[in-house]
């Protein structure tokens, strides 16, 4: 019992031991090194008990955890992404070297949170997870450097908390309709019991409201506000946790909640469809005039968000499966956009567009990988990007949404707009005339060229990974429609 | 001659042909030397052309199915296969693309000096994803090629083109990409249609008329921005001009007849009734393409922009051939895509060589180089008239047979594109004459080399095909006859069950 429990819990352990261990480093002085040391080996160790557990199953904590295929996958890929972040994270140049002991602490704590977001079954073990994953992010985001010039941190900290806070009275209140409704905190009790009252407008209103906690996380038109700003205000390492580890857990547990409302009368995939197109209009729309590379990905994410919706809206497996596919391409994407911005910005500070002109000059690497990240993002084969868009528009058009799968791929063409003007700096211009030959320590290495497998493999040879997704999306016993559309 | 080869037996040909330049592009990657990656790269594409040889020999132009056939499973969730096959069409297609792959890397050897290596694995890739183009049995695996195609395009004109690359490269991707996303939202509509994304699959289906009408207008959309048709060709004369030589030729002979392909492949088997509504419509910009083209290139002092505008008038009459729907036209139509493959590749190369030695492509600047350069010139003069489509030539062939069709089809449409053919007549003879005799104020050329070995043997074959096809089309219409007679049927026979359908 024990062991099995230890087994099925394990990468979450490891983590909290880890942020157990960082806590006792944040009490001595100045420990950068050590911390840095520590989470390195914390990330390693989940990956690797991730793996190991990635067969385990086990009902934990009274049924409000469940530990099945779903959520072991999905561990897999977080401690994959907080692995990638650490390596990125590099030595922080923009945070000061007397707090990043607590830097690495609340990273971790945070991805712990994720780590038992997916896992979570009950609404309010749900709750805590995603807070617990949230706190961090809100403390982690003013701890970037002052500097002349550079004082938009605590603005776009407030900003970060601000939404975030009002997004989870949303959500609980929203979820204590659906208390109310059912009796039950247990989502698949609530499932069974909301089936009467599905067409209800108490069960429609409690379910439109709890999706907004989530929609902050992903980054949905209306939730976005706070995304280019705090992209921006943060520091480059801390914009680029934000930008894709709690995207996974947002989609995740977007399908527990958003499947209640199968079988759908209609009007949640109205209100899911109109989300979608604001957002991926929205987004793109104003990405066209960004000039800060940051400030462009945060408006690329809410059209990406927006994508991802496409996939709920059919309210089936295949499209959550789609979603979840699209969404662990994306966070690969985004992180190969960031490595690139953390390497080329000098002393951690932003990167405008321009400063990434003749970056093949200045490194060959980095240039591949920025090529790779951005035509990913924009949907071309052979990348990942461009099957996740070709899954998700394949299961949203079996359910005859063929207007938004217009839309999307509208939305598709316009993007490639201003990801080709970042191609553009790259690739076809000069480097500008103080700009240095940019040298890559051999953790970056591994990471870009890690990332760039990664994002060209699952575009070309995803049959494996995508099977698996929609596999135990179908374990879930979800009660959508069947996976093949 | 035997039966065709069962699937997935023996070698697999196909396959070999598409990953063996990835396969050399990552060995060119590993090559430090320019000198060594050329010889490099010509050694990998003649290879490469050698091994594509055995299609045309072992093909059985009897049958009008898919020979070389492969399908192996590949992305199941999604029924994507991996399904290569080729017919009388694709055969000469892939043909031509092996072909002339290494005499752009011969034709790049001096032109290219900077970044070899990569401008070498931009080449290698574009063969890979071209080939491929051409192979595709399943349709998300052709988009894929087709998409695959566009970053090293993008690449060879935005890094070693002219002075006006980067907007070149950038709005041929924006043209390009814009309207190939309605490919693929047509596309999974067959496929949630048929069931499978299998091109064969979705051919000969009783699709309903409305169904048809919007797949054919998202299909022939993206074709007609690769072909280009009139009015969608405006990216194709700046990526011309700024592609390097090797870039245009591909460009030519290759990309542009991916769209009268797509035509070919996509709408007229799987959407019939369609293409028979939209025909007149499109037989219509082809005849403004034919007379456009000519007219425009008639007004063009710069030498790489008249051959780029001719091709938007020849690339009209490949369409004109397709749409007339009827053997000869299409024959024709399929003949004149492999004739401005060669012909314009060459006129492509001859300029390039004109610019290596002017380090200028204006055409007055050129006028009277022919005194100085006779071998040239005699290339050139060949090319020139196999351009317009002299008899004897390439070129008079495919036009004869297209016009030939669009006759029996509508004397009026004839009547309104033979202009077209005096016209090529015209710009290209007033290109020859400045070129080669120029009038009293040429400037001094007198210090101009003729052509060098390597030259001469990047010519040679495009001058063989020239008269090849030219005097003998028999074995080229022969390998595709079956296949066309099919197609004409897919087209013919699928409108009363079309009509019939419940849509």
């Amino acid at each position: 019992m024990t062991l099995s429990f230890l087994q099925a819990f394990l990468p979450e352990l490891v983590v909290l031991l880890g942020g157990l261990a960082l806590f006792f480093v944040t009490l001595g002085e100045s420990r950068a090194a050590l911390a840095r040391g520590v989470a390195l080996a914390t990330a390693v160790v989940a990956l690797l008990a991730a793996v190991f557990c990635l067969r385990s199953t086990g009902v934990l904590f009274s049924g409000a955890y469940r530990v099945d295929a779903f959520s072991q996958i999905l561990k897999v890929v977080l401690s994959a992404g907080f692995l990638a972040i650490v390596l990125l994270s590099g030595r922080l140049p923009d945070v000061r070297e007397r707090i990043q002991p607590e830097y690495f602490l609340f990273l971790t704590i945070s991805v712990a949170g994720l780590l038992m977001l997916v896992s979570c079954v009950d609404i309010l073990a749900l709750v805590i997870a995603l807070e617990c994953s949230s706190f961090p992010l809100y403390l982690m985001v003013p701890m970037r450097r002052e500097r002349e010039g550079q004082r938009s941190q605590m603005e776009s900290a407030i900003k970060y908390i601000m939404f975030g806070v009002a997004a989870n009275g949303i959500m609980l209140f929203g979820l204590s309709y659906l208390f109310g409704l059912t009796g039950t905190t247990s989502l698949p009790l609530m499932a069974a019991q909301l089936q009467p009252v599905l067409g209800s407008p108490l069960t429609i209103a409690g379910l439109g409201l709890a999706f907004c906690g989530l929609y902050y996380k992903l980054a949905v038109f209306p939730f976005h506000f706070w995304t280019p700003d705090v992209y921006q205000g943060a520091s480059n390492e801390t914009a680029s946790l934000i930008a894709s580890l709690p995207k996974i857990g947002a989609v995740a547990v977007l399908a527990r909640l958003v499947s209640l409302a199968a079988p759908d009368q209609g009007t949640v995939a109205l209100l899911l469809t109109v989300l979608a197109i604001a957002s991926m209009l929205y987004g793109n729309l104003i990405a066209l005039v960004q000039t800060d590379f940051k400030r462009l990905l945060g408006f690329s994410g809410i059209a990406h968000a927006g994508y991802t919706v496409v996939g709920f809206v059919t309210l089936s497996e295949a499209g959550f499966a789609s979603s979840l596919y699209y969404i662990t391409g994306y966070m690969l994407m985004v992180l190969a956009c960031f490595v690139v911005i953390s390497r080329v910005s000098r002393d951690g500070t932003n990167v405008a567009i321009e400063e990434l002109a003749g970056l093949h000059r200045r490194s060959p690497l980095l240039a591949l990988t920025l090529i790779v990240g951005v035509f990913g993002l924009a949907g071309l084969p052979p990348f990942v990007g461009f099957l996740g868009k070709l899954s998700i528009l394949t299961a949203a058009l079996a359910k005859g949404h063929l207007l938004l799968v217009v839309v999307t791929m509208v939305n598709a063409a316009i993007a490639v707009y201003y990801y080709l003007r970042v191609v553009r700096e790259a690739i076809f211009g000069d480097p500008l005339a103080n700009a240095a030959p940019i040298r890559l320590d051999t953790p970056t290495r591994i990471l870009c060229v890690a990332l760039v497998v990664a994002i060209v493999a699952l575009g070309v040879a995803p049959a494996t990974v995508i099977d698996a997704l929609s596999q135990s999306i179908a374990g879930l016993n979800l009660p959508v429609a069947g996976v093949t559309p | 001659m035997t039966s065709a080869p069962a699937l997935n037996s023996g070698l697999p040909l196909l396959s070999v042909l598409i990953f063996s330049p990835l396969v050399a592009a990552a060995g060119a990657a590993l090559i430090g030397s320019e000198r060594l990656l050329r010889w490099w790269t010509l050694a990998c594409t003649t290879v490469i052309a050698a091994v594509s040889l055995p299609l045309w020999w072992n093909f059985n132009p009897a049958t009008a199915a898919f020979q070389f056939r492969e399908d192996h499973n590949w992305i199941p969730f999604l029924k994507i296969r991996y399904a290569l096959g080729i017919d009388g069409i694709s055969l000469l297609l892939v043909l031509l693309t092996t072909l002339i792959l290494p005499l752009c890397v011969l034709a790049s050897w001096r032109y290219i000096t900077v970044r070899v290596k990569e401008f070498m694995i931009c080449l290698l890739v574009m063969e890979s994803a071209m080939v491929g183009v051409f192979c595709a049995l399943d349709a998300i695996l052709f988009f894929i090629f087709w998409e695959a195609m566009l970053i090293p395009m993008a690449l060879l004109i935005g890094v070693w083109g002219g002075p006006r690359k980067v907007y070149a490269a950038i709005k041929f991707f924006i043209y390009t990409m814009a309207g190939s996303v309605f490919l693929l939202v047509a596309l999974i509509a067959l496929r949630l249609k048929t069931g499978s994304f299998s091109l064969e699959g979705m051919m000969g289906q009783p699709y309903g008329a409305t169904f048809q009408l919007w797949v054919f207008a998202a299909f022939a959309l993206s074709f007609a921005i690769k072909v280009p048709m009139f009015p969608f060709h405006t990216w194709l004369p700046a990526a011309h001009v700024e592609a390097p030589t090797a870039g245009s030729v591909i460009l030519a002979s290759v990309l542009l007849k991916m769209g009268t392909y797509g035509f070919l492949r996509f709408c007229l088997p799987i959407t019939p009734h369609a293409t028979h509504v939209f025909a007149p419509y499109l037989l219509a910009l082809s005849a403004v393409a034919i007379l456009y083209g000519g007219f425009t290139a008639l007004a063009q002092s710069d030498l790489k922009k008249l051959v780029a505008y001719s091709s938007v008038g020849h690339m009209g009459f490949a369409t004109l051939g397709i749409f007339v729907l009827n053997a000869s036209g299409i024959e024709g139509a399929v003949l004149v895509m492999i004739n401005h493959g060669v012909t314009t590749g060459a006129l492509f190369i001859c300029v390039g060589i004109i610019y290596e030695r002017l380090h200028t492509r204006d055409l007055s600047a050129a006028a009277g180089i022919g005194k100085h350069v006779p071998v040239f010139t005699g290339f050139l003069g060949v090319f020139c008239l196999s351009s317009l489509a002299f008899p004897g030539t390439n070129s008079f062939i495919g036009e004869f047979l297209v016009l030939a069709g669009s006759f029996s089809h509508s004397k009026l449409l004839t009547i309104c594109v033979v202009p077209g053919v005096v016209l090529a007549a015209a710009y290209m003879l007033r290109m020859l004459q400045r070129v080669a005799y120029g009038g009293t104020q040429n400037p001094d050329h007198h210090a101009i080399a003729d052509l060098e070995f390597r030259e001469i043997v990047t010519l040679l074959p495009l001058l063989v095909f020239v008269f090849w096809i030219g005097l003998h089309p028999q074995p080229f219409v022969h390998a595709m006859h079956a296949t066309v007679l099919n197609l004409i049927q897919q087209v013919g026979h699928a409108l009363p069950a079309a009509a019939a359908a419940v849509p």
